[in-house]
């Protein structure tokens, strides 16, 4: 009965330069294109960042050049307020979509989880292949919206209704911006639909003999978990942006109330909810940062433990709380609208499970800094990023919980304080654990080694950058400081100005720190010294294989897995580690079975 | 299956007759679980679609009910329900190697599933005569128009791919291409729109009907 799922996967090593390079249906090439999607995304986000801490930093500073990349948006090189709120958005969509959801879910799990689970594909490598190319044709559509006529959305990457549905009589970019904005996500939709069924499918049906779902580490698990909530969170976003296509071409008004007047005319909409739109939003919405972080998280457990020669303190405490926050995230994304005017019962009906899924996460944390508790960790560039990871997870984390609670967050929903928080506990912290992965990983992928060196520097210069950058924003929430406002000239904001001129030159110089990385990654990848198979002495299954992999993963021979993932300091054993394919027997308690 | 007739390199060849895979999780294959995920993300894209329409329809205080008849709806649900019925009597002739007879079965179905979708075009084409269209309509708020297109609309998408699907897989069994496995993966698929169906039907017919 089971060959029926291996035999779908066999397809030669490709020969034509297309197959083998662009359209390819291997899974390895398939992760290094989503890599290499996302590596374009983070620094077109990151420029955008640069231009809007300029502008915030800077009041009215011409920044050479912007008004080639749009005339309105930047008359003589100062930046709109409209403008500033379209760099806004595309920075978070971009962000959220093509960088936090593509590296380290697609582009690591599509290279390491068929080789984890030790399948030589995923079973529908066709699907696989759409699902990058369908991906990519929604950047395409996104970035085309920077020249159309007036420019991209402005309505932020939630794009709240009714602004993101009556059109261009709401601002610049309202009308066109939105529609190739709908067409972009529900793209991305249709690509994560194809790679969530792929994910699934590879992990419960193409394992090799001997990996039980208990022996798959921790980054595999981390994947399946997340490709589950990818499967029912994205299938919910893309009805909605659907809809919101419909209110803009086909003159429906599901998300536009009665008798609503912008900019002083009557629209004709009728009937419609505001409010709804922010339901379907966040059903998906809050599970997508749960889809940004949970990744991570694997990934930094398999590297910490690869690195302190030891298991966690429980492998299946960690994969039960990483589930529970899966299952908790579809249950708590009223927190998002506290102040929406939805029923004051329902805040507190979402209060009470967004305060329950702070336990989960804690056990987390307490299991990460449990395992590292005396252990003897090998510092290098991927465990000091894991260990960054943990930090900035957790200083993220203690804001939410008082954002959880109604009453504290009326006060400070859509200040700084929640631009603090999201941004050091899904958006650093996620990308620290791309960091991590990439510094971990880059030899198996390319069959060379990074600079260790200039990964070091790398850490401590970004970790120090970040924290100046998104802790001062809490101080501002605080002060009272309105998030999406281009310009401070309120009495009570006139003060915090050098905070932000402060935040801005953090962020230039963070931002240019990651130079290199990017000088390491390119020089590596050509010039690195060649890599081991085995550089970090690990024992999941795509350290067993040859570096780079063949095209079938493991070449002529199918692995066979003997033993839990992480056989660290087996007493009595001939070596400090034990690898899944070793037959070498292991008489210790953890040992399953 | 004990580890002795294993080869001591923690490998088996590909070429062995021994099994070199595990067991599939809840084994099902991996072709019949991702039509079972993908069910699973179209149940999330339906209930998305239905939850938005009872929001807007709780939220509106005179929602018209412009039914008067279920003699359309309740033909097309028998129809629907039908095909259901010789869907799985076309899957069970495959599975005992009845070729002919599973093929005539599941052609059946196709007809079924076809003329479903003409009646619905049908009594579309009757409704946009009365004026109703997705942006407005004659019996009140223009959202009844909108829910109701856009629900049915995405079921009747539903409907077709699943004839056009049938009817390729059907003749690919019937060519020797597919096997009683992928037939009944297609059914899965073609019930599954079937179940959507009675929701549909109690949600957006009979919930609209005027006494």
């Amino acid at each position: 009965m089971h060959d029926m799922s291996a035999h779908a996967v066999h397809h030669g090593a490709p020969t034509s330069f297309i197959r083998k390079h662009i359209f390819s249906l291997d899974h390895k090439v398939i992760g290094k294109q989503y890599y290499a999607l996302a590596l374009v995304a983070v620094i077109v986000g990151m420029v955008l960042s640069w231009l809007m801490r300029l502008h915030l930093g800077f009041a009215n500073f011409a920044i050479p050049g912007l008004h080639l990349l749009s005339k309105n948006g930047a008359p003589g090189d100062i930046m709109t307020p409209e403008y500033y709120l379209q760099l806004m958005t595309m920075h978070g969509t971009i962000m959220v979509f093509f960088v936090l959801t593509t590296a380290p879910f697609a582009a690591f799990g599509n290279f390491f989880l068929p080789i984890q689970t030790g399948a030589e594909d995923m079973p529908f490598p066709h699907f696989n292949m759409m699902s990058f190319w369908v991906t990519f044709t929604g950047f395409v559509i996104l970035m085309a919206s920077f020249f159309v006529s007036d420019g991209p959305t402005l309505g932020g990457w939630t794009q709240y209704a009714p602004l993101s549905a009556v059109g261009a009589v709401s601002g610049p970019g309202q009308g066109t911006g939105v529609v190739l904005w709908a067409f972009s996500i529900a793209f991305f939709c249709v690509g994560q639909l194809f790679g969530s069924l792929n994910f699934i499918t590879t992990t419960l049906d193409m394992r090799c003999k001997g990996m039980s779902l208990m022996r798959l580490p921790l980054s595999a698990w981390a994947w399946f978990i997340t490709s589950i909530m990818g499967l029912t969170a994205f299938a919910v976003l893309m009805p909605a942006v659907i809809l919101l296509i419909l209110d803009h071409i086909a003159g429906t008004s599901f998300f536009v109330a009665s008798n609503l007047v912008i900019n002083d005319s009557l629209l004709p909409h009728s009937g419609g909810s505001t409010l709804l739109w922010q339901h379907l939003f966040w059903f998906f919405g809050h599970p997508e940062v749960y889809i940004a972080i949970i990744p991570g998280m694997g990934i930094v457990s398999h590297i910490l433990i690869t690195n302190m020669r030891r298991p966690m303190l429980s492998h299946r405490v960690l994969i039960y709380s990483m589930g529970a926050l899966a299952v908790l995230s579809y249950m708590v994304y009223g927190h998002h609208m506290f102040v929406s005017g939805m029923n004051p019962i329902s805040s507190l009906a979402f209060s009470f499970p967004t305060l329950i899924i702070t336990i989960p996460s804690t056990i987390v944390v307490l299991i990460w800094l449990g395992s590292l508790y005396g252990s003897k960790l090998r510092i290098n560039s991927a465990s000091l990023f894991a260990l960054g990871f943990i930090s900035m997870f957790i200083s993220g984390g203690i804001s939410g919980f008082f954002l959880a609670q109604p009453s504290i967050d009326i006060l400070l929903h859509a200040t700084y304080f929640v631009v603090g928080h999201f941004h050091l506990v899904m958006a650093v912290a996620a990308i620290f654990g791309i960091f991590g992965g990439t510094y971990f990983w880059f030899p198996k992928m390319t069959g060379r080694m990074m600079n260790e060196s200039l990964g070091q520097l790398h850490f401590w210069l970004t970790f120090v950058g970040a924290y100046c950058i998104f802790m001062p924003f809490h101080y501002l929430g605080i002060a009272g400081n309105v998030r999406r406002y281009q310009a401070f000239v309120d009495d009570y904001l006139i003060p915090l100005i050098p905070v932000h001129k402060f935040i801005t030159v953090a962020a230039l110089a963070t931002g240019a720190v990651q130079l290199i990385f990017i000088y390491n990654l390119i020089y590596s990848r050509f010039w690195g010294a060649p890599a081991p198979d085995n550089p970090w002495q690990g024992t999941s299954l795509e350290w067993s294989t040859a570096t780079p992999p063949p095209h079938n993963n493991f070449g002529d021979k199918m692995p066979v897995v003997y033993h839990d993932p992480y056989q660290y300091s087996v007493e009595g054993a001939s070596s400090d580690f034990i690898m899944q394919t070793s037959p070498e027997p292991v008489h210790s308690a953890d040992e399953e079975k | 299956m004990s580890q002795a007739d294993l080869s001591i390199h923690g490998q088996v060849s590909r070429t062995a007759a021994t099994e070199v895979m595990a067991a599939p999780a809840f084994s099902i294959p991996a072709k019949k679980m991702a039509m079972w995920l993908f069910i699973i993300a179209d149940t999330a894209t339906f209930a998305g679609c239905l939850v938005a329409y009872g929001f807007i329809r709780n939220g509106t205080p005179d929602w018209p009910r412009p039914f008067h008849s279920i003699t359309n709806v309740a033909i097309m649900t028998f129809v629907l329900l039908t095909s259901s019925l010789t869907m799985l009597m076309g899957i069970r002739s495959a599975q005992k190697g009845e070729k002919s007879g599973a093929f005539r079965c599941v052609m059946f179905t196709a007809l079924l599933g076809a003329v479903f979708a003409l009646l619905h075009i049908r009594e579309w084409l009757e409704l946009i005569d009365k004026g109703v269209t997705i942006f407005h309509n004659p019996f009140g708020t223009p959202l009844f128009g909108a829910a109701f297109f856009s629900v049915t609309g995405l079921h009747l998408l539903h409907v077709t791919g699943g004839v056009i699907a049938l009817v390729a897989v059907g003749i690919r069994y019937m060519g020797g291409r597919y096997t009683a496995d992928d037939l009944e993966v297609t059914g899965l698929y073609w019930h599954f729109v079937d179940l959507v169906w009675m929701f549909v039907v109690p949600l957006i017919y009979l919930l609209n009907m005027s006494h």
